[in-house]
């Protein structure tokens, strides 16, 4: 039986997105300046948390775990490896969304920007580690190849945000985290913003545990795939 | 640990200079890669291109994936993982040799195409010599990554092509940072940023590299 907190997730997820967009749609006024191509902060800000900050702390914090000898276990070496595909996913949809508002804004699909760029960078990390995986089939080697490489891309993460950013960039600047602590989005947009950073964390945790349990029922089907062959051979062999 | 590194620099050198694959395939391959740049900028841009800088790099980094492949291969050959794990030498040590030894012949390889953008791309002899400091630590850099994602990559299946895919991500923050530095040392600029990061880069590596490439042995 699925604890509470599990049966729940989904359809609170569905009904926090579902808040977000009529926040985001109905209730919020458009922008002064940018009118309703701003009601993509809605949306963007909070895929990139999500793609950036949540998905690359979750897998380093699981592959570290798998890699210290008395933590270590095959649920952090999942949870590393739902956490990656997820990250890619949400990077995925952080440049779409970039790419959209950036049209009209800076004239181009894509600008060579800091932000832009150090994501990108990042999307082809998560690639790589997809590919590393598929490239060993025994499953120690493959997790603890995924763990070093996830614990190596951790590193990276701050030194491709500093290359990038003193490179250059074009990106606004931070609206919430400002250096001045101070608000640049009130009111109603401010509450719709902290929605979809909420909406979208939980969509992450929904997309991990389904893409774990996904991952758990693969390995029994392998497993049994492999005992159904092995009997096979017995019988024959028997036989 | 410090033994261990320069028996295995100094077996990795061996073999390279018995080889010879250096000398008459990496490096003629990262001439012609250069003359190619020159040949994509055009020949009224190639000459003191302020791109000069970039591409140099940007052969650096494809030599260095050569040069990693060939590294690991070393180790590939039957029976020396298993030599290896019987001496009982200390992971650490292997990383640091083997990081050295491409650093080394990094450098060989660097020291030619330098001498190829001052005559192909026309950078100021002046200013390249400058630029050498920052071209060796960020050498340094790219030797430690590549030991690391070479090790990483060993073995597996299609190690040749999941190596760039790999390492060249991780490695861009180094082509930013040298191309800067380089190009701060021919036209003038900031440097201090560029150092930040090649330094950064540099110190986090070797100290992965020493706390974890005995994971990566065990395979």
């Amino acid at each position: 039986m699925k604890p509470l907190v599990a049966r729940l997730l989904g359809p609170a997820t569905l009904a926090l997105l579902a808040a977000t967009l009529w926040m985001g749609l109905v209730v919020t006024p458009p922008d002064v300046t940018q009118g309703d191509l701003a009601r993509l902060v809605y949306v963007h800000p909070a895929l990139a948390w999500v793609a950036l900050y949540l998905s690359f702390g979750t897998a380093t914090i699981a592959s570290a775990l798998y890699l210290w000898r008395r933590t270590r276990s095959v649920v952090a070496d999942r949870v590393a490896h739902s956490a990656m595909e997820v990250s890619l996913v949400f990077i995925a949809l952080t440049l779409v969304t970039g790419s959209i508002w950036g049209r009209p804004t800076w004239g181009v699909w894509w600008a060579w920007d800091a932000r832009l760029t150090s994501t990108a960078i990042l999307g082809v990390l998560c690639v790589g580690y997809l590919a590393l995986r598929r490239a060993n089939d025994d499953p120690g080697l493959r997790a603890r190849r995924g763990a070093v490489y996830v614990i190596l891309s951790a590193i990276n993460v701050p030194i491709i945000h500093f290359s990038v950013l003193w490179w250059k960039t074009l990106h606004q600047g931070a609206t919430v985290f400002t250096a001045e602590r101070s608000l640049k989005i009130h009111g109603s947009m401010a509450w719709t913003l902290l929605l979809s950073f909420v909406a979208f964390s939980m969509l992450y945790a929904w997309l991990v545990r389904a893409r774990y349990r996904l991952e758990v029922s693969r390995e029994r089907a392998s497993d049994e795939s492999m005992a159904r062959a092995l009997e096979l051979r017995r019988r024959e062999g028997a036989s | 640990m410090i033994r261990t590194a320069r028996l295995v620099a100094a077996k990795d050198l061996r073999i390279e200079a018995r080889s010879r694959v250096l000398l008459w395939q990496v490096m003629p391959f990262g001439v012609m890669a250069l003359l190619l740049c020159g040949l994509a900028l055009g020949p009224d841009r190639a000459g003191r291109s302020p791109s000069a800088p970039g591409l140099f790099y940007l052969v650096v980094l494809l030599v260095a994936l050569l040069m990693i492949n060939r590294s690991q291969g070393i180790e590939a050959s039957p029976g020396t993982r298993s030599s290896v794990a019987t001496l009982g030498l200390d992971p650490a040590g292997v990383f640091l040799g083997k990081a050295l030894a491409l650093l080394v012949e990094l450098g060989a390889t660097s020291i030619v195409l330098l001498g190829g953008a001052v005559l192909f791309l026309h950078t100021s002899l002046q200013g390249t010599l400058t630029a050498l400091p920052s071209v060796i630590v960020t050498l340094a850099a790219l030797a430690a990554a590549g030991s690391l994602y070479g090790a990483l990559t060993a073995g597996g299946a299609g190690a040749a092509t999941l190596l760039p895919v790999l390492a060249l991500p991780a490695l861009a923050p180094l082509l930013i940072a040298g191309e800067r530095s380089f190009y701060a040392a021919l036209h003038g600029g900031g440097l201090w940023h560029w150092w930040v990061i090649i330094v950064v880069a540099l110190v986090s590596y070797v100290a992965i590299g020493i706390l974890l490439y005995g994971v990566l042995e065990d395979s």
